[in-house]
């Protein structure tokens, strides 16, 4: 199959607010260290690390909210490492972001069909009624839901309209960063079922960042192992977890608490 | 007898509405019970009622807090507040917003003791250093002097531990204490905390969203369901045959990297209906809204 992204090389150097000078600019911090590695298309790719370990980075990059140092980042056989924000314009239609809590970045004043409404408006999509009320149908929310306000959904609602606003434009590729962390084990079953659904009918090709290799276990295709701005494992899920190479996915495989009394936790 | 027992705990909002419901448990010394539910069940209320650091919204109209048989919530205001002080301390979720940044760590951990215990300054810190050694810190001295923004988020979890077990309390709320830290990092201070307690023999309530972290570090369990407890049971049982709908449940919504073609199974609306009904049975039975 053929990749979706290419990534050779992937440098990315952030400011060190936490040692800037009182005058002058902050020392460079080299987050991502020379990463390769591509997602086919129609795959689900895991992206997994601890705090600092650049994974949040990583995916802010491939959506080009940030940009890289240096380094190939090739969507559909074009480089866009250091294409300008107007050059990225028609390409922003084709690579979505969701994020931990999306509607807490949204507007609170907007109604849920609004919301949904508004990046169909900003690309210049017709019938965007049609399109809010067939992405509602695809996370499973009923229509009546288009005149409510993010305050009053739970959790996994929100969660559901943050997918179906990133869907209702039709994206080839979704970045969904810790979407399920802050949510109750029933509304992340909800949503991880969902998520799994929308890759199969409409040919999605997903990366999921995540902490939790659970979640990611369960999900995805492929695992990337994240430690410290380098990539320290990159194989088929069901191989890495049935032998994980690196001592760093070991370890975080051996940290998990299993609901078990019986689980041996070193 | 156990060192907490709660009887019949009911609190309300304001508005009449019930967000404890005949709230009924107990923690022994040296025994650690987990308090599960999913967010708005009302576990973290459980703790706050105990500390005496309710919200000011919500009321408790009814039953018992029973500490050493003595029930505070029949004390005077001022004897219930010396009694939490003396014999309770918390294990807070958010170790940044838990520590006042501008000041150094030593004396976030001394003020404590000095105040309320009486201490002198030099006995207290003495305290605090040989705590800061028991939680692993390394070079004491130096992390005293620091201030929060300078240390990672372990290292701050371990700080407040440390304040928490300094005046030797017989009982301490753990809520949610390691939601924000990194899997390896929760393992750590998960067996610093079971280690700890254990040493001191104090009894622990683990307030928690996490099944994982429960069957590791607790021998009895409460589950929550809209402020009314459906399961209370040892945590053995719990794992190999849980009682309630509504527990297994939640069980099987939990994925496990071993077992990746479980069908994680969000809670089924028919058990939500059935524990639903079980809420409003009680409502009715008690005269409540």
């Amino acid at each position: 199959m053929a990749d979706l992204y290419t990534i050779e090389n992937l440098r990315l150097s952030l400011a060190d607010m936490t040692r800037r000078p009182l005058l002058g600019t902050a020392p460079q911090l080299e987050i991502l260290k020379g990463l390769n590695f591509s997602i086919p298309k129609g795959s689900v790719m895991g992206i997994v690390g601890g705090s600092g370990s650049g994974k949040s980075t990583l995916g802010r990059a491939m959506v080009r909210l940030l940009e890289p140092s240096s380094g190939q980042i090739r969507f559909d056989g074009q480089d866009i490492a250091h294409l300008s924000d107007r050059e990225l314009r028609p390409l922003r239609r084709r690579f979505q972001m969701i994020f931990q809590d999306p509607l807490s970045s949204l507007n609170p004043r907007h109604t849920v069909g609004t919301l949904i409404a508004e990046p169909l408006r900003l690309h210049g999509f017709d019938d965007v009624q049609g399109r809010v009320g067939r992405a509602l149908d695809h996370v499973g929310l009923p229509r009546s839901f288009l005149t409510r306000y993010p305050h009053e959904l739970s959790g996994g609602q929100r969660q559901r309209v943050g997918i179906a606003r990133a869907i209702a434009i039709e994206p080839d590729f979704i970045l969904a960063d810790e979407i399920v962390s802050g949510l109750d084990v029933s509304s992340q079953a909800q949503v991880l079922r969902l998520l799994e659904d929308l890759v199969r009918e409409l040919g999605l090709t997903l990366a999921f960042i995540s902490h939790d290799l659970s979640v990611i276990r369960r999900l995805c295709s492929r695992v990337l192992v994240l430690y410290r701005g380098e990539i320290v494992e990159n194989r088929e899920t069901a191989a890495l977890f049935a032998a994980p190479e690196a001592p760093y996915t070991r370890e975080l495989l051996s940290a998990i608490p299993l609901p078990d009394p019986d689980q041996p936790w070193g | 007898m156990s060192f907490l027992e709660i009887r019949n705990l009911t609190a309300t909002l304001s508005n009449g509405m019930p967000i404890l419901r005949d709230v009924s448990l107990s923690v022994a010394a040296a025994e650690v019970r987990g308090l599960v539910g999913e967010s708005g069940a009302g576990k973290s209320m459980i703790g706050k009622a105990i500390l005496g650091i309710l919200p000011r919204s919500v009321r408790i109209t009814r039953g018992e807090i029973r500490l050493d048989g003595t029930d505070l919530l029949a004390l005077p205001p001022a004897e219930r507040r010396r009694r939490i002080g003396q014999s309770c301390a918390l294990i807070p979720q958010d170790p940044l917003t838990a520590l006042n940044p501008s000041r150094r760590v030593g004396p976030q951990i001394t003020d404590r003791l000095v105040d309320i215990l009486g201490w002198t300054r030099s006995n207290a810190e003495a305290r605090a250093r040989d705590l800061l050694a028991e939680v692993q810190i390394p070079e004491p001295e130096r992390v005293m002097r620091s201030y929060p923004h300078e240390l990672s988020g372990g290292m701050r979890q371990r700080i407040l531990i440390a304040s928490a077990f300094a005046a030797e309390p017989k009982l301490i709320v753990a809520d949610e204490p390691t939601t924000a830290l990194d899997v390896t990092v929760q393992k750590q201070i998960l067996k610093l905390i079971a280690g700890m307690q254990a040493r001191h023999g104090t009894a622990l309530l683990f307030v928690t969203h996490d099944l994982g972290v429960v069957s590791k570090v607790c021998q009895r369990l409460s589950v929550l369901y809209a402020g009314m407890v459906v399961e209370d049971t040892d945590v053995r049982g719990f794992f190999s045959a849980p009682d309630h709908p509504y527990s297994r449940a939640l069980l099987a919504a939990t994925p496990v990297y071993t077992d990746p073609e479980a069908s994680l199974t969000p809670v089924p609306e028919a058990v939500i209906t059935a524990v639903r009904a079980e809420v409003a049975a009680a409502d009715r039975r008690a005269g409540r809204g």
